[in-house]
């Protein structure tokens, strides 16, 4: 941290750098979404019972992480994004939890 | 780092320039921003924003997917059934092409290649076509066979499948009017997601346009980089849409 007065945050380091991700990591990503993809398609097949949906969602969401982290570059954008993104998926996560468990829980008892 | 609110310590914005950074004159600069980087950052921003009620508004949808599975399993088991994964699946490869044809273009406009970034944009229109095609074909199909919700919905392929020749058990006929909610949900989600892609579309039009005129290849690549965002995440939609409509439950005992 700088002794210099900068209360506009105009030397932030996190300003400083623009990371270009370059083809060879868009690539790797690229193979590897599809390998999941075919993985998603033969782990339906196999009957794993309760598992099956859950696996499905695994590999759905590590795809959705891999696409988030590198094709939309928050890997490598300031802590402001982060916890943007971060905060979208937790509010998604909360309303799911808050709403489910009314369903879940208003008939408790009767059945 | 400094707490102090701007006004304590005062300075014009000419000032500002002339003692504590020089800007970068470029023409896309606005002048209410400090640096470039800022400005850049300020836009990441916004589209996140943006994509954050998109997840909201599909999210919604999510949701009834995830109750009205829960309650009608066996209509959403059957109906889910009807559907190709050879196309779902070819068609989740096409959209991940296109997407990486996207990424790819973002690269291409910050290494400056104005050739390669028109390309990349027309490569990854044409794979958008080619999964809105398939697209339109998989709906046909479900024209065809009366699978579109409504009053000319046909439920005989689920109340007995064995006459046509599926291996799914007969539903009776109550639930098997509930396999009219699995398809209400597959063409509202779909039909959402495919929306999208066809706004998305009509944006790459207009954004290969400019590109070929080289405005995104001399340092100002916002509106491909903000693109990319929304087009990445149509994608993650429908990495998400392909497990759940298709894939519910391929291994009859």
């Amino acid at each position: 941290m700088t002794e210099q007065h900068d209360a506009s945050n105009i030397t932030n380091p996190e300003h400083a750098a623009h990371h270009i991700v370059t083809p060879v990591t868009y690539t790797i990503v690229f193979v590897t979404l599809l390998i999941f993809t075919g993985l998603t398609v033969v782990a339906a097949y196999i009957d794993m019972g309760i598992l099956n949906p859950v696996v499905a969602l695994a590999i759905a969401s590590i795809k959705a992480v891999i696409v988030i982290l590198f094709f939309m570059h928050v890997k490598y954008q300031s802590k402001l994004i982060k916890m943007t993104v971060c905060a979208g998926f937790f509010t998604f996560a909360a309303l799911i939890t808050m709403t489910l468990s009314d369903y879940i829980s208003r008939a408790w008892g009767l059945w | 780092m400094d707490n102090v609110i701007v006004a304590t310590h005062p300075h014009t914005h000419e000032t500002a320039q002339g003692e504590e950074h020089a800007h970068i004159a470029l023409p896309q600069h606005r002048h209410h921003f400090e640096t470039q980087e800022q400005q850049r950052e300020a836009g990441t921003f916004g589209m996140w924003l943006f994509l954050l009620t998109e997840i909201m508004f599909f999210g919604g949808l999510f949701f009834s997917y995830l109750l009205y599975r829960n309650w009608y399993y066996d209509a959403f088991v059957v109906a889910s059934n009807q559907l190709s994964v050879p196309l779902g699946g070819i068609n989740t490869a096409i959209l991940i092409t296109s997407g990486f044809f996207m990424a790819l273009g973002v690269w291409a406009a910050e290494v400056k290649k104005k050739g390669l970034l028109v390309l990349t944009l027309i490569l990854t229109m044409l794979f958008g076509c080619a999964f809105i095609g398939i697209k339109a074909d998989e709906y046909h199909e479900k024209w065809e066979k009366h699978h579109i919700p409504g009053d000319h919905f046909d439920v005989s392929e689920f109340v007995n499948p064995h006459a046509y020749g599926l291996k799914e058990e007969p539903l009776p006929p109550d639930q098997a009017a509930h396999t009219q909610i699995f398809f209400s949900l597959y063409f509202a989600m779909t039909g959402l997601h495919a929306l999208h892609m066809l706004i998305g579309l009509g944006i790459l039009v207009w954004l290969t346009i400019r590109a070929h005129r080289g405005d995104f290849t001399a340092g100002y690549v916002a509106p491909i980089e903000n693109f990319a965002l929304y087009w990445h995440f149509v994608d993650i939609v429908w990495l998400f849409l392909f497990p759940l409509l298709y894939l519910i439950n391929r291994h009859p005992v």
